[in-house]
């Protein structure tokens, strides 16, 4: 056991108990709240394997961008403050599928790995990281651009009913009754 | 003389190659127009100059061929090799098969002619103008050819193609007159039933063919097959020849063939379908004679049918079912004739038959035409009208009863010369008890005949009038001169029974033994002749008293109790109707029960299946994002650990 | 380092992931629950990246980076579906979602052009005269 380890296995029990909270409370907010504790577990968690930059990307866009997200969107549906009843409906399925693929996950990692050892390397860099990035894998990153930007559209288009549909009232104009017959 | 034919030779396809040509052309033609003015419109016209020209060639290359033609001559092509089992097509020319062929090309040339004015609308009717005709002509023209394909084939199967087409002939010329209600009825029952007489015909071409290897009518005829074989054979082509010539227990479709129009029933009587039978048995008697077996059904049959058809005619208030089954029974005799083994009498007859027969159904036509019905009861008087048709139906009648020197007389007398001759000598190849059934059943026959022919005469054209309105006169020239031509032959033809080489024509194919068993004279004159004529005088003396004891009565009404039993021929048809066609439906009905509920419902209900299945998947679909979402990953789970399990397993 | 802690800490919180995205009925903590899933997934392909020699170097670091770029995007239509959702229906449980669409009042131009199509669908649609046989 060496310290890498022990931080691992600290690391690694905060995000798992985050995690069950964040699945089995009752509070909508505290559930956001829990979700920054385990994301923010798992930064940790990267750090200690090294990956710098992806700890600090982890951090700025999950914990910075996509949990504050969702704190808004729990505030605009209108969560109830404090504790609500209906967030869960019968648990013996959930139970019995997330356990199995957890556990199953598990048995089949640890009997792959069992108790073996590897070097850490030394710490990366964004230095290395940007060049195989932008070297190897610069076609996907492209893509992943595009992709970003379809999202962002359809998040605009998803949330404005009034884009792209004809209303009541420019139907009513003759124009559009034309263009409608000739549709 | 062969090189005699040698010149004529390119001649013979011509002989069914004319009237071919002639219906299929005609068959191009457009219907006349509905509302046209008889006889005036271009396709009428073409049809019937088609028509006419198609008969006259054909009866001038006959002629042509009957003066050069006196031995057997045949020529042949190879058509088809079907893997050593050869057909020819080619023709097997002699004296025979030209005078059978000149006498159908002159029948076919009188119908021709008669139709034209025939099928015409009269002053007095107001039905539409038969824009049919064109199709009507041509149809003629295609059954005059098919019959010359059957009597000049020098092939078997070119014969059963002639066969054939007779047959669809037939078919499309009963059903001609669409306005009669019973005509499809009675095309489809000819058609039916002389098919399931074909198929005999067919399979017993077929075994001939196989056992020899060739299907060329010299090559079977010399072929030595085994006696099983040819009892099989013959008997096989028996059925085909009862189904076409109206042989009991195939005859039901003849008298209902009266549905055609008159011409066509001339036609088919006199000249093509039911003489195609006889002609057939003729052509390929050296086989029969080596099947006695085959000949003594025939004979039986032939006796049956003799009889019945007599009797069946004498109850007839339709003047054509009076000379339909009087066809029925003259045919009796041809094949009786053939079942003792003298196929030059059988042929004698049905030549003086085709003269006769063509003669009356003319002369009944004409009798048609002028008053408008063809029942007895509604004729009489007619005499003083039509002279001309009078004269002609007593000709006709006076040779269907055998009265000398008309052309029956002399052809009946030689048939039952020949059957005598075999009940009382047993010549012949059939048992002499054959000779003896057909014998008596001719000498009974001849009285029968007398009586109901002296019958038509007397409730046709004496007495009292019974129609009121109509002013009866002899028909139009058209229609005249066909039926007086054709009265030459049915007077005069038995006399050419004294002349040479009509002799030597109709006896060139006759075999040794017919020869030795029947001689080779066609007339018999001696005391066995005063038999049937004083049978014939007391048949038509019965007939002749009855009516004169009250001239406006049925003579049929001394029948009694009989009388119903005869005019509807012994209640065979429903004997038919009750053994075949009512089995036939049943089965036809459960099989399209079957077919509904078996087939078309497994098909259905496969259909059904797979779309309630397709919804019952459809619903499952349909799942809130939970149950979907649960079943995605349980799915995952599950394909997870089975990967693992056989990992681990392996 | 024994890779096999993190590698289990990975397995325990996607098992966690699953079990939201199948307990929770609210729509915002499912996407939570999904986001939970996602990072396991990183969690294993940043200590695939230090454990296994690969081709590329740092291959698994870039695929996380692209993942949590995907995530980003995804929890943005995510939440967009989620408010849209609520504005309708005044609820974000997901087992309330209608799955037939319920008959809605049709604008007047759509419906002119409905009936038109259906119009022409009926004329085109009729067979031919009858055949008599």
């Amino acid at each position: 056991m060496t310290g890498a380890d022990l931080l691992l296995l600290a690391l690694g029990a905060v995000a798992v108990g985050a995690g069950v909270l964040v699945v089995s409370t009752k509070h909508l907010v505290r559930a956001g709240l829990y979700l920054v504790v385990c994301l923010g577990a798992l930064a940790g968690d990267y750090l200690v394997l090294t990956a710098e930059l992806v700890a600090w990307v982890q951090v700025l866009i999950y914990v910075g961008a996509v949990v504050v997200l969702l704190l808004f969107a729990v505030m605009l549906t209108r969560a109830p403050i404090g504790a609500s009843d209906d967030l869960d409906r019968p648990g013996w399925p959930a139970a019995l599928i997330g356990g199995g693929s957890g556990l199953g996950l598990a048995v089949l990692l640890v009997d792959a790995f069992r108790w073996s050892r590897v070097e850490l390397p030394t710490a990366g860099t964004a230095d290395r990281l940007g060049e195989q990035v932008f070297r190897s894998w610069v076609l996907p990153f492209e893509v992943l651009s595009v992709l970003l930007l379809a999202a962002l559209v359809g998040a605009i288009v998803l949330s404005r009913p009034d884009i792209g549909r004809p209303g009541p009232v420019r139907s009513a104009t003759p124009a559009a009754g034309d263009e409608g017959g000739r549709a | 003389m062969s090189e005699g034919i040698g010149r004529l030779a390119p001649l013979v396809p011509l002989l069914p190659g004319l009237p071919l040509a002639a219906g299929l052309v005609g068959l191009l033609l457009p219907p006349s127009p509905r509302g046209a003015a008889t006889g005036e419109d271009r396709a009428r016209r073409v049809a019937i100059a088609l028509g006419v020209a198609g008969a006259a060639g054909a009866l001038l290359v006959a002629l042509a061929l009957l003066t050069r033609v006196d031995h057997p001559v045949e020529a042949s092509t190879t058509w088809v090799d079907l893997g050593g089992l050869r057909v020819t097509l080619g023709y097997r020319l002699d004296g025979v098969a030209v005078l059978v062929a000149t006498a159908v090309a002159a029948v076919a040339l009188a119908v021709q002619v008669y139709s034209i004015a025939y099928l015409k609308r009269g002053p007095h009717d107001d039905v539409e103008v038969d824009h049919r005709y064109p199709p009507y002509a041509a149809q003629i023209s295609l059954f005059t050819a098919a019959m010359l394909v059957v009597v000049v084939s020098g092939d078997l199967i070119l014969l059963l193609v002639g066969w054939e087409v007779m047959g669809i002939c037939s078919y499309l010329l009963i059903a001609h007159d669409r306005r009669l209600p019973e005509a499809p009825a009675a095309a489809v029952k000819a058609f039916l039933v002389t098919r399931v007489g074909d198929v005999g015909f067919l399979l017993g071409i077929a075994l001939l063919g196989v056992s020899a290897g060739s299907f060329k009518i010299a090559d079977v005829l010399a072929h030595p097959y085994s006696t099983g074989t040819l009892t099989a054979a013959c008997l096989l082509l028996l059925a085909g020849v009862a189904g076409k010539s109206a042989q009991f227990p195939l005859h039901t479709w003849l008298p209902d063939a009266m549905a055609g129009p008159t011409p066509i029933s001339a036609l088919i009587h006199a000249a093509t379908m039911v003489a195609a039978g006889v002609y057939a048995v003729a052509r390929l008697f050296p086989l029969f004679e080596r099947a006695p077996v085959a000949l003594t059904v025939l004979g039986v049959l032939a006796a049956i049918t003799l009889l019945l058809g007599a009797f069946a005619a004498t109850a007839q208030d339709d003047i054509k079912r009076v000379l339909a089954w009087s066809t029925v029974s003259q045919i009796g005799y041809m094949t009786g004739a053939l079942a003792v083994g003298s196929p030059t009498a059988a042929l004698f007859h049905l030549l003086s038959h085709a003269a006769f027969k063509a003669l009356l159904f003319l002369a009944a036509g004409a009798v048609i035409h002028a008053v408008g019905t063809t029942l007895m009861s509604r004729m009489g008087g007619l005499r003083r009208g039509m002279p001309v048709t009078f004269w002609c139906t007593v000709v006709g009648l006076g040779a269907l009863a055998g009265v000398p020197p008309l052309s029956g007389f002399w052809s009946k007398d030689g048939v039952l010369a020949a059957a005598e001759a075999a009940a009382l000598d047993g010549a012949g190849p059939t048992p002499q008890w054959v000779g003896w059934l057909v014998w008596l059943a001719g000498l009974l026959g001849v009285a029968v005949t007398a009586w109901y022919a002296t019958r038509l005469l007397l409730r046709t054209f004496f007495g009292a009038t019974r129609i009121p309105l109509a002013d009866p006169h002899d028909p139009p020239a058209l229609m005249r001169w066909p039926v007086l031509v054709l009265a030459v032959p049915a007077a005069l033809l038995g006399l050419a029974g004294f002349w040479g080489p009509f002799i030597g024509r109709i006896f060139a194919p006759a075999t040794e033994a017919e020869l030795t068993d029947f001689g080779d004279s066609l007339t018999h004159l001696g005391a066995a002749v005063l038999l049937p004529l004083a049978l014939l005088l007391a048949g038509a003396g019965v007939a002749w008293a009855g009516w004169r004891r009250d001239s406006a009565a049925d003579p049929a009404r001394f029948l009694g109790p009989l009388r119903p039993v005869f005019a509807r021929a012994f209640r065979l048809d429903d004997v038919q109707h009750a053994l075949v066609v009512r089995p036939t439906n049943a089965l036809a009905r459960a099989a399209r029960t079957g077919d509904e509920l078996g087939v078309d419902g497994l098909v259905e209900g496969s259909g059904h299946a797979a779309v309630g299945l397709g919804g019952g998947l459809a619903t499952l679909h349909r799942a809130a994002l939970p149950r979907a979402a649960a079943g995605v990953l349980a799915g995952a789970l599950l394909i997870g650990l089975a990967v693992a399990l056989i990992g681990v397993a392996s | 380092m024994r890779p096999v802690v993190p590698y289990v800490t990975a397995a325990l919180l996607f098992g966690l992931g699953v079990f939201g995205v199948l307990r929770r009925r609210n729509a915002v903590l499912v996407l939570m629950a999904v986001e939970l899933m996602l990072n396991a997934v990183n969690l294993i392909l940043v200590t695939a990246d230090t454990t296994v020699r690969a081709q590329l170097p740092h291959a698994g670091q870039v695929f996380a980076l692209f993942v949590i770029v995907l995530a980003a995007a995804e929890i943005g239509v995510g939440l967009a579906i989620v408010l849209q959702l609520y504005r309708l229906r005044a609820s974000v449980a997901v087992d309330e979602v209608p799955l037939t669409e319920a008959p809605t009042p049709v604008p007047a131009g759509v419906a002119g052009v409905a009936a038109d199509r259906s119009a022409a669908g009926t004329t085109g649609g009729v067979d031919g005269p009858e055949v008599r046989g």
